[in-house]
């Protein structure tokens, strides 16, 4: 324990953990307002739930608490006074730890070493792991985990590894847990161990400050609720009263009305244009459906459904073992992302940063690459050609700020834009959509569900995937819910979101 | 600084809009060129820029090669190494068919070598970087098996035509010279403008993006190990025509100095940016600045410190001004 409290702040060895309140917070990229003017105090030992859509600005909220964003306006107190957080290090030091979705463990050490990372006891840089080891047993017994301390982290099934991460910050004495989607990445058993590992957290006076989309879960454990939208506070409230369809009427406003247009109804006799046979790849099992001519098709499903596989693996890009896919009665070449292509399917895929866009190149390069042969002659591209072709498209879907800097540089809406743009220079048959709106404003997704549904009124067969579950069910004529690989049920656009979610989730 | 200006929702706004920061490396040049016209008499002169062009033949074509490299995301390690199995052999085809055949088939070799490097890197996946490295000791190593370790040399009657690439050509430079500057234009050329350049910048810049864009990345690859190898073939063609020999040793950590020219020149080490003038700039700095510290009878040995100082600068540079914007 000595180690422990040399090393904690004096604020923060108090037992109480401090009433943090956070006023005016704001946060830009480039042209999207992510946060703006958000204020909001959470007391000591509460456990307190952010909620709002993808994009509401929750993560960043929590990001900004632990040092790994810096906000651009606002301050943030402890007990009434301003404290700087500019670093990690900054919050650490004030006892404020992130926990967030993606892990921050060094995947070669131990479980002990990540936890006490940097911080090892030791005399004259002589590590005393026993030292650290008794400490280890002490932090086991208030949480009540299982861990073993020699165990290698990488080697860790992940809702372990989230264990490490909470331990790592109780060693470093948190008396605030900010946690971004803790219960996302974990199965029914580790999720409801984590859950009362919160609440014993919170009984001893830790403060846990938490963003999830799970609202029943969320309602179940929270002492009070924060909604954000498109980057505002809306309000903070007790979560006794709140139902999970009282918050997502919070969460969404009422702009979803005129969010996602009427989508015309799929012409009678409408062809068969892309058909799924028993396709097969490691990561789905099975998977046969068909899209008409104009007909938008949703894929539902939790993060890890195999969703973004099933299109991966329908566009070629993922290796198939089974199945095949057709489009206007013509079988595609499995593996061949190249036939996918001249068959008429597009991809717009999940991450635009990974898979999407060359970060490095201006957007009109980026907007040509797929189309390159259509334009060139001799191995040369016809430059003149492809201004043309490329500054129309980019008129036709509103991409702001075409210029020669890196794609980069544009904000998050215009890239997707440009995304869009480059498989609507050869108009496809098949139009793959993944997260078609992930990380874009309001504006911009708008006009990318305009673009979806105009395309599907011209005779394209569109495939949407999305998390968003308003989304996909506001855009799509039929819904296919996936679990574990597979299409496990199917709707019409009718469903509510409960039957959706339901069937998304195994009971 | 390349391709496709296209202002669309801003028809206005100046298409060559100049970025200092994208021509820094320019004004470096001139200014030690400026320097040293002022300090010496003997730098503006005919005769010193054949001299100084003919100097940068070598690092010239491997360094246009890098870019190529570079830009489409891997390392050519192997380059100079290839360089010395090209030039052995083409000798070794000079002394049986003569010098023209000697060239040709010594090309042919590089370009080969250059395919099977890259189907090496590509088929293996192991990263560039070692592969080619392992790749290179190979190549020496060959090298060493068919001369048996030995120099080998043009029958003393075919010399005076071996010699070719010293000879003066175009405005009195040397063939050699005249060869690289073809070789970086065209290359040049080939990035800005081809479908096959383009294809390099998406490659380098976001592998998975070229794929799912229906770009056969691997074969990118190995076209791009493929000219490498071409390159490296025509300097050791110049090298072994200057020396009227050639060996397994031959310009062993020159494809270093190529590596360093690019970076000099603001291409990125990242991949997907750069350009080839600034290859071409790079090079010309870093044998400017050797040819200075003679004109100027300057202790050479400095030169290493002054070349690396640069390196690092450049390096800098690139990781100020080119840092990735938040989404």
């Amino acid at each position: 324990m000595a180690t422990q409290q040399l090393e904690t702040p004096e604020h923060v060895r108090a037992d109480r953990a401090p009433e943090i309140t956070v006023s005016g917070i704001g946060k830009r990229y480039g042209s999207s307002t992510v946060l703006h003017d958000v204020t909001l105090s959470v007391a000591p030992g509460e456990i307190h739930g952010i909620m709002g859509e993808n994009g509401a600005g929750k993560s960043t909220l929590l990001k900004i608490l632990g040092g790994a964003i810096v906000a651009d306006a606002g301050t943030v107190s402890l007990n009434g006074r301003p404290v700087r957080i500019t670093a990690p290090r900054d919050s650490i030091s004030h006892g404020i730890s992130l926990i967030s979705q993606e892990l921050a463990l060094i995947p070669g050490l131990s479980v002990l070493e990540n936890v006490f990372l940097g911080r090892w006891s030791n005399t004259a840089s002589l590590l005393r792991s026993r030292k650290d080891a008794a400490h280890f047993a002490r932090l086991l017994d208030e949480t009540g985990f299982d861990l073993d301390p020699r165990a290698i982290v990488g080697t860790l099934p992940i809702g372990q590894a989230q264990q490490v991460e909470i331990l790592k910050a109780l060693a470093r004495g948190a008396k605030v847990l900010c946690m971004d989607e803790p219960t996302a990445v974990l199965n029914e058993a580790d999720k409801a161990q984590l859950l009362q590992v919160i609440r014993n957290l919170a009984r001893t006076g830790t403060t846990v400050i938490l963003v999830s989309h799970y609202l029943e879960e969320v309602l179940g454990l929270v002492d009070r609720v924060t909604v954000l939208r498109d980057g505002r506070h809306i309000v903070t409230e007790d979560a006794t009263g709140h139902t999970p369809e009282s918050l997502v009427g919070l969460m969404v406003g009422r702009e979803i009305d005129f969010l996602i247009p009427e989508i015309p109804p799929v012409p009678a006799g409408a062809k068969t244009v892309f058909e799924a046979v028993g396709l097969t790849s490691t990561k789905v099992k099975d998977i046969s459906f068909t899209v008409r001519a104009g007909e938008i098709l949703g894929l539902a499903g939790l993060v890890g459904s195999g969703r973004s596989e099933t299109l991966l693996a329908a566009f070629g890009a993922d290796r198939v073992t089974a199945g095949y896919v057709e489009i206007n009665g013509r079988r595609t070449r499995p593996n061949s992302i190249r036939d996918a292509i001249a068959a008429g399917i597009a991809l717009v895929p999940e991450s635009r940063k990974e898979q999407g866009l060359v970060m490095s190149r201006p957007a009109p390069e980026n907007i040509a690459l797929a189309t390159l042969s259509d334009r060139s002659l001799f191995g040369f591209v016809r430059i003149g050609r492809e201004k043309a072709v490329v500054s129309s498209i980019s008129q036709s879907v509103d991409i702001r700020g075409v210029r020669q800097g890196p794609i980069a540089d544009l904000s998050g809406g215009n890239q997707q834009k440009a995304l869009f743009a480059k498989w609507l220079l050869s108009p496809p048959a098949v139009l793959m959509v993944d997260e078609p709106t992930r990380g874009v404003d309001i504006a911009a997704k708008a006009l990318i569900h305009g673009l979806i549904v105009e395309l599907a009124a011209k005779g394209t067969a569109v495939i949407v995937v999305s998390s968003e579950l308003e989304e996909v069910i506001g855009l799509s004529h039929r819904i296919h819910v996936m679990r574990q690989g597979r299409i496990v049920a199917e709707f019409d656009r009718n469903a509510s979101r409960d039957e959706v979610m339901t069937s998304a989730f195994l009971k | 600084m390349t391709t496709a200006s296209v202002a669309v929702s801003k028809p206005a706004e100046k298409k060559f809009k100049i970025n200092i920061k994208d021509f820094g490396i320019l004004f470096g040049l001139i200014a030690i060129m400026l320097f040293l016209t002022l300090n010496t008499g003997t730098f503006l002169t005919g005769r010193n820029f054949i001299n100084l062009f003919d100097q940068a033949a070598i690092v010239g074509l491997l360094a246009a090669a890098a870019t190529l490299c570079i830009i489409s995301g891997v390392f050519d390690l192997s380059s100079t190494a290839t360089l010395a199995v090209s030039a052995i052999a083409g000798v070794m085809i000079t002394q049986h068919f003569g010098v023209a055949a000697g060239f040709i088939g010594a090309l042919l070799i590089g370009a080969a070598l250059g395919t099977v490097t890259g189907l090496t890197v590509v088929g293996t996946k192991v990263n560039s970087f070692i592969g080619t490295l392992a790749v290179s000791i190979i190549y020496r190593g060959l090298a060493i098996v068919i001369t048996g370790g030995a120099i080998v040399a043009p029958f003393p009657e075919q010399l005076f035509a071996f010699q070719t690439w010293t000879w003066p050509s175009l405005f009195g430079l040397t063939a050699g010279s005249v060869l690289m500057l073809a070789m970086t234009a065209v290359l040049g050329i080939v990035l800005w403008r081809t479908t096959f350049g383009r294809r390099i910048y998406a490659v380098g810049g976001n592998l998975e993006a070229a794929r799912l864009s229906g770009i056969r990345t691997g074969t990118i690859h190995v076209a791009v190990y493929a000219i490498s190898g071409l390159c490296s073939a025509m300097a050791g063609m110049i090298l072994a025509s200057r020396a009227g020999s050639a060996q397994p040793a031959m310009a062993i950590g020159v494809e270093l100095t190529a590596i360093a020219a690019v970076v000099i020149g603001g291409t990125s080490i990242l991949g997907g940016q750069g350009a080839m003038w600034r290859a071409f700039a790079g090079v010309m700095i870093l044998t400017v600045i050797s040819n200075g510290f003679n004109l100027l009878h300057w202790d050479t040995t400095y030169q290493q410190v002054v070349t690396g100082v640069l390196i690092l600068v450049a390096v800098a540079a690139d990781g100020l001004f080119f840092r990735k914007a938040p989404r």
